[in-house]
């Protein structure tokens, strides 16, 4: 057992950091500092970069554009984009339709697919949830018929995140009413150009409108959409699920915020000296730190224990990282929130070009609104609850 | 950077693990409790045939060359079983005074006899009004001619009355509570002067409050340079508490499969327990809060040997936050589950409660750490 880095492994973090340093744009780098809202242009520009460097898509197989990384390497890449603070790939394609189209598709799926995902040439979203299957995602409705070479497809999917951006949607459908509900759900890939299709916002709490209903009224799906077979859709879809093992707990980015946080606090004066020097606010942050050390070493150990496992099924410690990751997230906007003060109350919209000159410290306006959004973070992915059954089925055999 | 251990390891977590599951059932450690000595000097023997008494001392010495590794694998193996020997007091505590201040004069005449099982240490640092603070001594010693004689209280010291000598801290200059001036010393059980006062532990272990009367020891009894010994002392504390955190994880991870496999077979309303959903996420909690503890039980270990003493200090603070913290959540939850059962001395749920919470109350609690910790710039400071 040696938890340090190889020299190796060393060079290869410097090597990642420079990268970073030296290609992220300034401009993204500002936004995710300030914890403002990124453009789609953002997201493409910089994805555009990776995968110019080869760096989109590390985790797919070699011979499909990802990089032959050991699996602390992989961590060791992550971390540091988190770190950086640099957008993720966008994880739609990147983390969930992609894997799913490399275990699962078809040799034409791939060769269309894989290159603009890596790319980002084709925006993706995800069609799970609907109105009346959200933890319980099984009994979905959204049904696809099947008529000659098509599919016809009608009902609704919903909380579809950056729909109004998006080219395609991976869609979980149902393909038979019969039997189990988890053996009648098929797997779609639907062009968001097709005829039938409505993308209607919905404006969460933070005032933003990142998710989505999405409305599909006789939409023709030709067959070659269909990854896998029919009625095996459930089995993709958690292996999608299990699949952001490691990505899930944004260790790394919460080890920016808690920079972001030390810095913050310095700036603000409480009872006369900087927040940072009151022994209480201290402890609170000294306590955060410390479970997300924690954190990151339980996740480096369910990334060393990657090279010995089953790469299809899913690891059900990762739920563990999950829970205990949006547990850190939002700890890390409660004390944002703390530092900020009076100063949460104005309201801006985080609109481009707004010229109104900020009320109070010109980094406050992003911190309420997102305090607000990231209660989010234990809902989606399935609830922290729906982890700890997972936990308690999958490990403790309960 | 990997979690695996050598072959070498693996066949001595094995052994131990074989060791206590042979040899340390819950009605046999009862019957270590119940007699003379409060501890079981046949598994002392059993230790010492295994290796493990001289286990982190060098070849050179008498020892086995173990690293914090090899140490947290013996006490993760102990933590399961609730051993209640004296390994922390004589190998880990005293004995790492040993083997990061003694002379080589000195390891060589101890660490053999240590490692044989011949002989027990035991480590009189703590003092009545120290409370955490390692640098609160008030016991006095002063010069004698070739040798020192010694004056003062020492309390809470572990195993303090089966030790055959102790390591016993005591300040030639300086203020209490001063880091300069303190120095080591190991003064003979029966020396003339010393008297203990023996008592039963929470946690089944035994203590005891010891009185130092113009104890006279020669020059050569001086561990580490005279009055420049608090590094000795703040060292051998934060191998002890990466010591009591593997010690805490191999507790954590019994109990809590004690109270899974408990909410398995209990039946009530006609189902087990464990059906019930209420009762599943608690006790998914109870795994979360035992893994986040021994991820940070690794990382002490791993810090354990840092060159790097403020990097070291932050991190064995932090393990200690998380194990006092993690320990305490995982036990109550599991008395908790357990119900009526978990609150009864015949049942082993409940002994686990009192080791935890008495690791948690020794060297410094988590409220204590987590104060030294923010006090020093956090656990990521500039680097994260």
């Amino acid at each position: 057992m040696d938890l340090r880095f190889t020299p190796e492994e060393l060079a290869f973090r410097d090597e990642v950091r420079h990268f970073m340093r030296a290609s992220l744009p300034a401009p993204i780098r500002k936004k995710m500092v300030e914890g403002r809202h990124l453009e789609k242009d953002d997201i493409v520009r910089w994805q555009r970069i990776l995968n110019a460097k080869g760096w989109a898509v590390t985790h797919w197989p070699a011979e499909r554009g990802g990089q032959d990384w050991t699996p602390v390497q992989q961590y060791i890449f992550q971390d540091e984009l988190q770190q950086a603070p640099a957008p993720a790939p966008l994880p739609f394609g990147v983390s969930m339709v992609g894997p799913v189209i490399i275990a699962f598709g078809s040799e034409a799926q791939k060769r269309r697919f894989l290159p603009r995902i890596a790319n980002l040439d084709d925006w993706w979203c995800q069609g799970f949830s609907e109105p009346g299957a959200g933890s319980d995602l099984a009994s979905l409705k959204t049904a696809a018929k099947r008529d000659g070479e098509h599919y016809i497809v009608n009902g609704q999917k919903i909380w579809t995140t950056m729909a109004q951006h998006a080219d395609w949607i991976f869609c979980l459908v149902r393909t038979n009413t019969q039997g189990k509900k988890q053996e009648g759900i098929t797997f779609l890939l639907i062009d968001m150009r097709s005829k039938g299709i409505t993308v209607r916002p919905i404006v969460t709490i933070d005032g933003g409108a990142e998710v989505n209903e999405v409305f599909f009224d006789d939409v023709k799906v030709p067959v070659e959409n269909r990854v896998g077979a029919e009625n095996k859709g459930w089995d993709y879809a958690k292996f999608l699920l299990g699949n952001e093992r490691t990505g899930i707990a944004r260790v790394g980015y919460s080890k920016e915020r808690i920079r972001r946080i030390r810095e913050l606090a310095s700036l603000t004066r409480d009872g006369g000296r900087p927040l940072i020097e009151d022994e209480r606010f201290r402890e609170k942050l000294a306590s955060l730190e410390i479970e997300l050390k924690a954190l990151e070493m339980t996740q480096l150990r369910v990334v060393a224990a990657e090279r010995t496992r089953d790469p299809k099924k899913p690891d059900p410690y990762s739920s563990m990282l999950k829970i205990k990751g949006a547990e850190i997230q939002q700890a890390v906007s409660e004390l944002m929130l703390e530092i900020v003060g009076p100063y949460a109350l104005p309201y801006a919209p985080d609109t481009e070009g707004a010229n109104e000159p900020p009320v109070g410290p010109d980094w406050a306006a992003p911190i309420a609104p997102t305090y607000f959004n990231w209660r989010k973070i234990s809902i989606y992915g399935g609830s922290n609850e729906i982890q700890k059954n997972i936990i308690a089925k999958a490990i403790l055999g309960l | 950077m990997d979690f695996d251990l050598t072959p070498e390891q693996s066949l001595l977590k094995d052994s131990v693990g074989r060791l206590m599951a042979d040899h340390y059932g819950f009605e046999k450690r009862t019957s270590f409790i119940a007699s003379p000595d409060g501890f079981s000097r046949e598994m002392w023997r059993r230790y010492a045939e295994l290796g493990i008494l001289g286990l982190p001392f060098a070849e050179a010495d008498g020892g086995f060359g173990g690293g914090a590794v090899e140490t947290m694998i013996v006490l993760e193996a102990m933590g399961r079983a609730l051993a209640i020997e004296p390994y922390l007091a004589s190998v880990v505590l005293a004995g790492g005074a040993l083997r990061h201040g003694g002379s080589a004069k000195q390891r060589a005449s101890l660490v053999p006899a240590l490692a044989r099982g011949d002989m027990i240490l035991a480590f009189a640092h703590a003092e009545r009004d120290a409370r955490y603070d390692l640098a609160h001594v008030a016991t006095r010693a002063r010069r004698d001619g070739a040798g020192w004689v010694i004056d003062g209280e020492k309390t809470l010291v572990l195993h303090g009355d089966a030790a055959d000598r102790l390591v016993v801290s005591a300040r030639i200059g300086g203020d209490v509570g001063g880091a300069d001036g303190i120095a080591l010393f190991l003064v003979e059980g029966d020396a003339p002067g010393l008297s203990r006062r023996a008592y039963p532990t929470q946690d089944a272990m035994r203590a005891a409050e010891v009185t130092l009367a113009s104890v006279r020891v020669p020059d050569d009894a001086l561990i580490g340079a005279p009055g420049a010994a608090f590094p000795i002392v703040r060292r051998v504390a934060e191998d002890a508490i990466a010591a009591l955190a593997a010690e805490a994880v191999g507790a954590m991870a019994e109990l809590t499969a004690l109270t899974v496999e408990y909410l398995k077979t209990r039946r009530q309303f006609g189902v087990p327990i464990g059906s019930f959903q209420v009762l599943q996420h608690r006790a998914s909690e109870m795994l979360i809060a035992e893994e986040q503890a021994r991820s940070m039980a690794m990382f002490a270990t791993m810090m354990a040997e840092s060159e790097d003493d403020a990097a070291r200090a932050r991190a064995m603070a932090a393990a200690k936050v998380q194990i006092g913290r993690s320990g305490r959540f995982v036990s109550q939850q599991a008395i908790q589950l357990h119900g009526g059962i978990g609150m009864t001395m015949e049942y082993k749920a409940g002994h686990y409660m009192k080791r935890l919470q008495m690791i948690d109350l020794m060297l410094g609690d988590a409220d204590h750490h987590v104060r030294a910790l923010a006090r020093a710039g956090g656990l990521f400071g500039d680097a994260a």
